[in-house]
């Protein structure tokens, strides 16, 4: 029993990373700007909000510099792919390898440690948060060890994560801005032709994409752990990626596919468990590739088809 | 009427992009205290400064050689690669299989088989990617970004397994039998009277390599199967009213781009390690899309580009052990160039055409052109 | 109030890098009338109404609505000065419903609901006002085209447009639809909108058009009354001289059948059929056009007998059975059989812009023994040399093997691809659109080559969306429509009329 609890602790908390940058994801690819700088961003994001809360004790200074510096490569990017009309995906490559060495000079030059933060403590972390009732409700069978041990006792950005997924798909389906960034993704000549600027919504969509994956970044560094590492990231901008796939673009199957994600990679980090539930050793390494070989058997059609947004990749090119 | 002159587009363009990059580094390494002028001698003479020095360049560059040249056969009929990564290090194993099982004789019989199983594992990588875009349509892109950490996944596996010997902590194969190994450049030149390092792991795949840049500009730019390649990443449409089968030419491209990243294994496993390691790739995957994005999908100019390349791997190297500066400089600088040859081309394009066009027009109005709706 | 101009246009230019699409052009448009603007194909007509719709910007020029010097630098400012446009290529979102179309850009607030409520009752009331009936909640992608053009109407009309532009609007309609477009413009005409209609068809500026504007080569040449004009002055006025408006060519002497389509069906990749079993011959030394609005399967027709579509049903070549599924049904073995094809679009299919004029002789014949030297690698001297000699033959200018495709003009490009097919000595040549964006001059040019090649003996299908053309080519006419022919006719005996009601799927005996 308190192996499945602390495995959907695990769950739930190597989830938000990715559920943060799938939406991020969400966001640009629906506006039509593909992104596979998540990573890049994320990283960047890490390493600033450990470096600002390590150098001013306060986190929330720190979560404001790491959203400030995923917010920089999200210009460049919308620099690239959205004013001088890059290929988007070459802009992507280069914004991640613009950011694993950018973060380990920076942290060089400031903190002489070999490329990492020194490692937070107090103010300089988010706390876990008690939820209302946690105590009260843990005898309660099963759903009250579920909420006082997995839902309740997380950093405040894992209850932020979770509160995009709806917020995400509010702005998308029920406003008037949701419906211009689903439109300019599909086609913007129509929205140009609306009379509604093109450049400014998909701006607009790839900022919202480097504020969620600054927060996603922050996370890591912050919350998930106590500081930054080189590469802390470590591929999680690539399987949120391949979630946001899985999920079709939608917000609500995003958080699904970050959850099922999440837990095969709470699932790697015990192999014990897996010897002991299933009699049968699994290996890790199998259990590290599950998202990619599930994202390419979703992509490859034979479970449903994935189509992405249709101005997907392409800049606008009104004067031939 | 062009808009300007082939040669703009083939050497300047990609000159200012390299200078400009040049100059966005120079502020980064301003940025961390650094002297950016100090710091290009101590690379430039790292990577140049001594025959060892040499030879660390152009074994570095034999490396992005490959990977560069797989990534632009790939651009060529308009499929962007990432894969290289992946499809090196499976090379790496098709030669670490072919040096341990089999008896070679001699290196020369030896590295012949290792270019078979180096150049099958590559396209074997790639070709499933291939399958799965030319028939249901996946995004290359994304298939290749996967196939990258499944490859490194199953090398990690083979690695702290079957392949590792009884005993040994490190993962990684044995060594490779003394016959498989490869003349390095002072073996090659000692014969010829020539003095060469010692120690520079520069060996015989270099010109491997170099044959490799030949064949692809013959493939290219001479045979049947190149015209169909290019006639298929400038236009499918027209591919396929010509009568050229978008399957076959995503096939053959990617799997010839899988096989020519799998060569690089000749080098880096072969060549140097003599056996295979954890991730032995190092990241040349990655800097082939450099390379080839600089080098415009050109073997010359992929051979440049590499060689640049090989010169700031190995000049960084040595600017990290000289100065405070850690080697992930050398990635900024890739990142740079990346992002100013391949994603913000129209951001030095632009300019210069604008250049070209008034000039041009400045001794002699333009004749006058057909007006288009 | 009335002597002011709805629209005026004062010395508009605009050039697209080197190319000067638009030059110092006037215009006046007057409220409450339709005013047609008509030129070739590449006139500059287009560019014109995007620039006052502020879809692209204009190097020079002033523009007044109803007397007011107006800034249009996009389209937010074209539609609060009360302009509308409905585009040739409809800008519509495929997998949004018609309400959402009509509501984007438009929205009341920041929260979508009310905005769609509101939309849909005053789409209610348009409907009611214009006869413009649509199901709001249809997805685009479900509905025709004749729909989808409504949908851009009423999107304009959402927006209190007062002056409506309409770009080639009838091009992909039926002529019964085409129709009903105009009883709709005659409507909107008489609730004191003012209508700009673009079109390259005479017969729609005298049907329904007050006054016309004529352009040609980037310039205006001409704005008169419709009821002070005729057919053959206009046409005169855009092309600059004295049309030939008939082919001279002899009658033909069809010798044996070379192509014979039997019950030949194709599925696209949705599902749709296009071709719902079409059956016809093609005789040596004939020219059979086939007639029909675009998008009913001639498209897909060409592309079987190209190659490059898979279908069912049997054709044959000479009295052989082509594959038409199999292995050898690709572009390469149909060229080995005989069959040159010139495609409907040029720019995408017939040619590779970037590719050079000899690279793109190559195209679909680089098997050809003659450009190879070895089994190994090509030659790619003589293929330039073939080329070089190509274009001399075709006047292609200029007559550069190296130059890129790209750099040719419309009637250039057709050429080189032309010499490229009709040199091959094909028993069966495929022709689409052979005339689309090509200049007048290379129109004669292509119509007499076409016709040289009939009266060598060889068989040929002409696939064309102009009527005209149709009828002064062809020596048998069939007409498609969904998928299907309607019907075959001798162009002596038949006119215009009968074959716009084929065309529209009226009647209906096959022949």
């Amino acid at each position: 029993m308190t192996d499945i609890l602390t495995l959907l602790d695990a769950t739930l908390r190597l989830s938000t990373p990715l559920l943060l940058a799938c939406l991020a994801g969400l966001f640009s690819e629906r506006a039509g700007i593909f992104d596979i700088g998540l990573e890049g961003k994320m990283l960047v994001a890490a390493f600033l909000s450990a470096a600002f809360a390590a150098m001013t004790g306060n986190v929330w200074i720190g979560l404001l510099a790491g959203i400030g510096g995923s917010l920089i490569l999200s210009a460049i990017h919308g620099l690239a792919s959205i004013t001088f009309r890059g290929n988007q995906l070459i802009s992507g490559v280069a914004i991640n390898f613009l950011a694993s060495g950018i973060t380990v000079l920076m942290a060089q030059a400031w903190f002489q440690q070999g490329g990492r933060t020194p490692s937070l403590t107090g103010n300089g972390r988010f706390d876990a948060i008690t939820l209302p009732f946690a105590n009260a409700l843990a005898g309660v069978p099963v759903i009250g060890p579920i909420y006082s041990e997995v839902i309740s006792g997380q950093t405040i950005l894992v209850y932020v994560a979770l509160a995009f997924v709806p917020l995400s798909w509010w702005v998308l389906f029920q406003t008037r801005f949701g419906l211009r960034l689903r439109a300019v993704g599909e086609n913007p000549a129509a929205v140009d032709t609306a009379g509604v600027s093109v450049v400014g919504l998909r701006f607009a969509a790839v900022a919202i994409c480097g504020v969620l994956c600054g927060v996603a970044g922050a996370y890591l560094s912050t919350g998930l752990q106590a500081g930054f590492v080189k590469e802390m990231t470590a591929g999680r901008g690539y399987i949120a990626l391949a979630a946001l796939i899985f999920a079709k673009w939608r917000p609500w199957y995003a958080l699904y596919a970050c959850l099922l994600f999440g837990f095969l990679q709470a699932f790697a980090l015990r192999p014990d468990l897996i010897e002991r539930w299933l009699h049968f050793k699994v290996q890790t390494q199998l259990l590290d590739v599950m998202p990619y070989i599930l994202t390419i058997i979703i992509l490859a059609g034979f479970v449903g088809k994935a189509i992405p947004p249709r101005a997907g990749g392409e800049p606008y090119v009104k004067e031939r | 009427m062009e808009k300007m002159p082939k040669w703009a587009d083939v050497v300047l363009i990609p000159v200012i992009s390299l200078l400009l990059a040049g100059i966005l580094s120079g502020l980064v390494i301003l940025a961390i205290g650094e002297d950016p002028i100090k710091a290009l001698w101590i690379m430039f003479d790292g990577a140049f400064g001594s025959k060892y020095n040499w030879g660390y360049t152009l074994y570095y560059a034999t490396n992005f050689i490959f990977t560069g040249l797989a990534v632009a056969v790939a651009f060529h009929a308009r499929m962007f690669n990432i894969g290289g990564e992946g499809q090196a290090a499976l090379g790496g194993l098709g030669v670490a299989l072919v040096c341990i099982f089999i008896p070679w004789p001699h290196w020369s019989l030896a590295i012949l088989g290792a270019i078979v199983g180096s150049a099958l594992f590559g396209a074997a990588w790639a070709l499933i990617p291939a399958y799965l875009q030319a028939k249901r349509g996946s995004h290359i892109v994304i298939t290749t970004i996967m196939f990258n950490f499944i490859a490194s996944a199953l090398l990690n596996y083979l690695l702290i397994g079957a392949l590792k010997p009884i005993g040994m902590m490190e993962p990684a194969t044995g060594k490779f039998p003394a016959a498989t190994h490869l003349p390095s450049f002072h073996e090659m030149l000692a014969p010829l009277g020539i003095s060469f390092s010692k120690g520079a792991p520069a060996n015989i795949s270099f010109l491997i390599a170099i044959a490799a840049c030949v064949f692809v500009w013959a493939l290219i730019w001479k045979t049947r199967l190149g015209y169909q390649i290019r006639q298929f990443g400038e236009s499918e449409s027209a591919a396929r009213y010509a009568g050229t089968s978008p399957t076959k030419i995503i096939l053959v491209s990617m799997t010839l781009s899988g096989a020519l990243a799998g060569m690089m294994a000749l080098n880096n496993v072969m060549g140097e390690a003599e056996r295979l390691v954890m991730n032995a790739t190092e990241g040349a995957g990655f800097i082939g899309i450099a390379v080839a994005l600089m080098g415009r999908s050109h073997p010359v100019g992929v051979f440049l580009a590499a060689i640049l390349f090989g010169a700031l791997y190995q000049g960084g190297a040595i600017l990290s052990q000289d100065t405070n500066i850690p080697v992930q400089l050398v990635l900024v600088i890739q990142a740079l160039v990346i992002m100013l040859t391949g994603a913000l081309d129209n951001m030095v394009r632009a300019p210069l055409e604008k250049m070209f066009l008034a000039f041009r027009r400045a001794p002699k109005p333009a004749p006058k052109p057909t007006p288009a709706e | 109030m009335t002597d002011t101009p709805a629209i005026e246009l004062v010395g508009i230019s605009k050039a697209f890098g080197p190319v000067q699409a638009n030059k110092d052009i006037s215009i006046r448009v007057m409220h409450g009338t339709i005013h047609g603007i008509i030129g070739e194909n590449g006139a500059g007509k287009s560019t014109l109404m995007s620039i006052l719709y502020g879809f692209y910007k204009a190097d020079a020029g002033e523009i007044f609505i109803n007397g007011q010097k107006t800034q249009i630098p996009d389209s937010q400012a074209a539609i609060s000065a009360g302009i509308g446009m409905v585009f040739q290529h409809f800008k519509l979102v495929e997998n949004f419903t018609v309400l959402e179309n009509v509501v984007l850009g438009a929205e009341d607030g920041w929260r979508l609901g009310p905005s769609l409520s509101k939309a849909r009752r005053q789409l209610k009331q348009l409907a009611d006002d214009y006869d413009l009936n649509v199901d709001p909640d249809a997805r685009i992608e479900d509905i025709g085209v004749g729909m989808q053009q409504r949908v851009e109407i009423l999107k304009a009309l959402y927006r209190d447009a007062n002056i409506l532009i309409l770009d080639e609007p009838t091009g992909v309609l039926t002529p019964a639809e085409a129709d009903q477009l105009f009883r709709i413009l005659e409507r909107l005409k008489e609730e004191g909108k003012t209508i700009i209609l673009i079109t390259h068809k005479l017969r729609e500026i005298m049907e329904i058009t007050d006054t016309v504007s004529v352009m040609r080569r980037g310039q205006m040449t001409a704005t008169v009354k419709t009821s002070e004009t005729s057919p053959p002055e206009l046409a005169e006025l855009m092309v600059g001289r004295k049309v030939l408006l008939r082919v001279d060519k002899k009658p033909a002497a069809p010798g044996k059948s070379v192509l014979e389509v039997k019950d030949l069906r194709v599925v696209d990749v949705k599902g749709v059929q296009r071709l719902r079993g079409v059956s016809f011959e093609v005789r040596a030394g004939e020219i059979l056009g086939i007639a029909g609005v675009a998008g009913n399967g001639q498209s897909e027709l060409l592309e079987v007998l190209g190659g490059y579509e898979k279908g069912t049903g049997t054709i044959l070549l000479n009295g052989e059975p082509l594959d038409l599924t199999g292995a050898a049904s690709d572009g390469q073995t149909r060229r080995a059989r005989g069959i040159a094809h010139v495609p409907e679009d040029r720019q995408h299919e017939g040619l590779i812009m970037n590719f050079t004029a000899w690279e793109n002789v190559a195209l679909g014949y680089h098997n050809d023994p003659k450009y190879q030297t070895n089994a190994l690698f090509m030659n790619n001297a003589a293929l330039r040399a073939d080329t070089e000699a190509k274009m001399k033959r075709f006047d292609v200018r200029p007559p550069d093997p190296s130059l890129a495709a790209k750099n040719f003009s419309g009637g250039n490009q057709q050429k080189i691809v032309l010499a490229r097919e009709i040199e091959r000595n094909p028993d069966l040549l495929l022709i689409g659109q052979p005339t689309r964006g090509v200049d007048i001059g290379a129109i004669e040019f292509i119509h007499q080559q076409i016709v040289a090649l009939r009266d060598q003996g060889k068989a040929i299908l002409l696939v064309s969306v102009e009527l005209d053309e149709i009828m002064s080519l062809s020596d048998r006419i069939a007409v498609m429509f969904d998928g299907r022919i309607m019907g075959e006719r001798l162009p002596a005996e038949t006119n215009a009329g009968e074959l716009g009601l084929l065309m529209a799927g009226v009647a209906g005996e096959a022949a």
